[in-house]
């Protein structure tokens, strides 16, 4: 294989390469790794700002709004934030490509935020043995919370088996003798839900009566509503993607089916997909969420969220207020600088993962009344609480208490 | 079809030198290669990780250009061989426990098969019919890969974690170091393959199809089975470089290997150069490079500046870099006579 010379070192000019030692210093009293100073920390992201995902590349440019915010208001203890964000595309390859630049040339203290399943998939082991905190992961995917294989992995947002077993546990309180039928998508996500859902049960399992999976790939689903209609069941979980779960709650209204719904947190966007599917087809369908709505009037004289009007206000000027990625941006920045608080001057990649791992009660400004974050040394699902939610009018109401998903409780 | 015809027309040197066209001269070549031999020696590992990726997808834009420069077929459906030959890989070494090494014949026989059979129906149609009906099998395949009854194997939609191997016989190098030596002496190996494949009777065969399909056939060409051959061989050659892609990414899943990857791949072949095989390296620089670098300079337009790079390059060097490797040539010549 030949090459041009000369063509090579242009591209690799633009590689920016940094001569920080690796080892930390050992000044007194403060402790660094690679990527920290007396005057900045690095920190590295990837997101998709291009293609097929390209619609939560929002989520990045919330985050290094914040990151502006918190170095206009001096900094973590003086030290600015340098906050260094990648575009992999929504591609394993790319993000791997990516995230090795992020560590071994621009050397990032902390991987922060990086989003979509199989790009976390695909950095984990590297993150792992390099030892490098692979900080709240942005995916719903089970597989994060696992300190004993992956030390270095933490994830923050509800993951769908949590989300799951709150709906088991409201079943066993409201419906104990409902019959259930699931209509779930044939992947790793229908799966993660269906998986809480039938441990949430427990031992009353047997109350499913009827599931169906559909593939991505079809074009309506209305046969398989059809067919659990015909079951006689009267408690219908909705378990599919907006697109789906808009049809699903079409068709239910159409049938003259009269179950007790619950659609998941992923699909549960007013404008994405209650309103496609029709404003009266969704009256009374059930749901949970973790974070406050930016659509909702309610909050708009809430003292917390006030601050996150105010900040999208000056630092996001005319971004959309319904767009839940700068809700979701918002409150795991926050976790951030919160974790990097507490570990004051001791900037080591161990102690960040161990500050990461000791949040308690830590409610970020965007999170519902009650939600908190704690973690430990065996827990790496930062939140694991949801509230259940009614749609009414135009808009989902919540009621009775916050719910955890965890299994002890 | 035109427009390859037209690329080996107009560069005026082809007709002096028939056997430079597709090569470099033997002093170029072993100075590039002491070049990629001696590179590892003085870069961090992660750029070392970089020149292995573009390796790898120069085996890959090499194959294309088998395809397209040699037999002048078009394909965009390169990125599915690709998964298939890195899923083998994959497969193989996580659930058979086989050594990677092996595994990448066997990825290239499974794509030399694959594309082989579906070079067969694909024969009926040319140029832009072939291009679209690859197409078609370049959007399937994320999807295929997919499926219910094989995700026992592929993982399905969460992918698969594959190990990186360590350097044999204790050597004290580095995961990173060793797998670009081991790349670099695949692509080498491919590369004087399919240089003396070009050059041989096949090659010409190939060639004679590409200008003029109805004289190739007059001649006693076997027009059928060298167009399958050339889509069977284009598509073995990718399989490997898939199967050496997963081990250095170390992970495989279906949105690795969407259609964007067979634009790519085919961009890095215009780029580099039609039917001229050392334009292959520079291509995949191109495409592993320059979208870095569109971002380095504006993150929300990253695609827009990337248009416009490609823009630049394609119509200040529209025959790519064999274009540039040309002039080179004759102001080196014109240096020396004076």
């Amino acid at each position: 294989m030949l090459s041009r010379p000369h063509l090579r070192i242009a591209a690799f000019s633009t590689a920016v390469i940094a001569s920080v030692a690796f080892s930390g210093s050992a000044l007194a009293q403060k402790k660094y790794d690679t990527g920290a100073t007396d005057t900045e920390i690095k920190i590295g992201n990837i997101m998709p700002y291009s293609g097929p995902a390209s619609a939560y590349g929002v989520i990045g440019k919330t985050e290094e709004a914040y990151f502006k915010m918190v170095n206009d208001n001096g900094g973590i203890k003086g030290r600015k934030i340098n906050f260094i964000s990648y575009d992999d595309g929504y591609s394993p390859p790319k993000a791997v490509e990516q995230v090795r630049k992020l560590v071994e040339s621009d050397e990032v203290l902390v991987v922060f935020n990086p989003l979509g399943t199989p790009s976390n998939t695909a950095i984990q082991k590297y993150l792992n043995s390099k030892k490098v905190p692979q900080l709240f992961v942005a995916t719903g995917a089970t597989k994060w919370n696992d300190p004993k294989n992956f030390p270095w992995t933490i994830g923050w947002q509800p993951s769908y088996q949590s989300e799951a077993r709150i709906y088991a546990k409201y079943l066993l309180k409201e419906k104990p003798d409902g019959k259930v039928a699931i209509l779930y998508q044939n992947d790793d996500f229908g799966k993660d839900y269906l998986k809480g859902l039938k441990d949430g049960l427990g031992a009353k399992a047997s109350m499913i009566i009827a599931e169906e999976s559909y593939e991505t790939t079809e074009p309506t689903i209305d046969n398989h509503i059809v067919k659990l209609k015909s079951t006689g069941a009267d408690v219908f979980l909705n378990i599919a993607t907006p697109k789906f779960a808009a049809q699903a709650i079409k068709k239910v209204h159409e049938v003259d089916w009269k179950p007790l719904h619950i659609v998941t947190n992923v699909s549960a966007s007013v404008g994405g997909v209650m309103k496609p599917a029709g404003l009266e087809a969704s009256q009374g369908v059930l749901s949970a969420a973790y974070a406050k709505d930016g659509a909702d009037p309610q909050w708009s004289s809430d003292a917390d969220f006030k601050k996150w009007i105010a900040f999208v206000d000056k630092y996001m000027p005319g971004a959309d207020k319904n767009d839940g990625s700068i809700v979701f941006g918002y409150g795991v920045a926050q976790t951030l600088v919160k974790t990097l608080e507490m570990c004051g001057d001791d900037l080591t990649r161990a102690n960040v993962m161990k500050q990461a791992a000791s949040l308690k009660d830590f409610t970020p400004d965007t999170l519902l009344p009650g939600v908190k974050i704690n973690t430990s040394a065996t827990d790496f699902a930062p939140i694991s609480q949801l509230q259940m939610m009614r749609f009414k009018g135009e808009k989902w109401d919540l009621f009775g208490d916050i719910i955890s998903g965890d299994l002890s409780n | 079809m035109s427009a390859v015809q037209e690329t080996v027309t107009q560069a005026p040197a082809l007709d002096a030198v028939p056997k430079r066209a597709i090569t470099l001269s033997l002093g170029t070549s072993l100075a590039v290669l002491v070049l990629l031999l001696a590179f590892p020696l003085f870069v961090k590992n992660f750029i070392i990780f970089q020149m292995t990726t573009v390796l790898i997808y120069a085996i890959a834009v090499l194959a294309l250009n088998i395809l397209t420069g040699g037999s002048g077929q078009f394909s965009l459906g390169q990125s599915a061989f690709y998964a298939l030959g890195a899923y083998t890989s994959a497969i193989l070494i996580e659930h058979a426990d086989m050594n990677y090494a092996l595994t990448l014949p066997i990825a290239g026989l499974i794509c030399f098969v694959a594309g082989f059979l579906f070079g067969l129906p694909a024969l009926r149609l040319s140029g832009v019919y072939l291009a679209l009906a690859t197409f078609a099998l370049a959007t399937a395949m994320p999807q295929l890969l997919k499926l219910g009854f094989i995700e026992h194997w592929t993982g399905g939609v969460q992918g698969l974690v594959v190990t990186k191997p360590d350097a044999p016989f204790g050597l004290p190098i580095s995961q990173d170091v060793w797998l670009y030596y081991f790349t670099l002496a695949i692509s080498i190996a491919i590369y004087v393959a399919a240089v003396n494949l070009l050059k041989s009777r096949s090659g010409r065969a190939l060639m004679a199809i590409r200008d003029n399909e109805i004289a190739a056939s007059a001649m006693g060409v076997d027009v059928a089975m060298y167009k399958t051959l050339a889509f069977g061989v284009s598509a073995g050659i990718t399989g490997i470089a898939g199967g050496l892609g997963a081990i250095a990414v170390q992970f495989v899943a279906p949105d690795s290997y969407t259609i964007q990857l067979a634009i790519a791949l085919f961009l890095g072949m215009v780029v580099g150069g039609v039917g001229w095989l050392p334009g292959s390296i520079v291509g995949a620089a191109f495409i592993v490079f320059v979208p870095n670098i569109a971002e380095g300079i504006s993150k929300g337009l990253s695609g827009a500046v990337f248009g416009v790079l490609l823009f630049i390059v394609i119509f200040l060097v529209p025959h790519g870099a064999r274009q540039v490797a040309l002039v080179a040539q004759s102001l080196i010549g014109k240096i020396r006579r004076n």
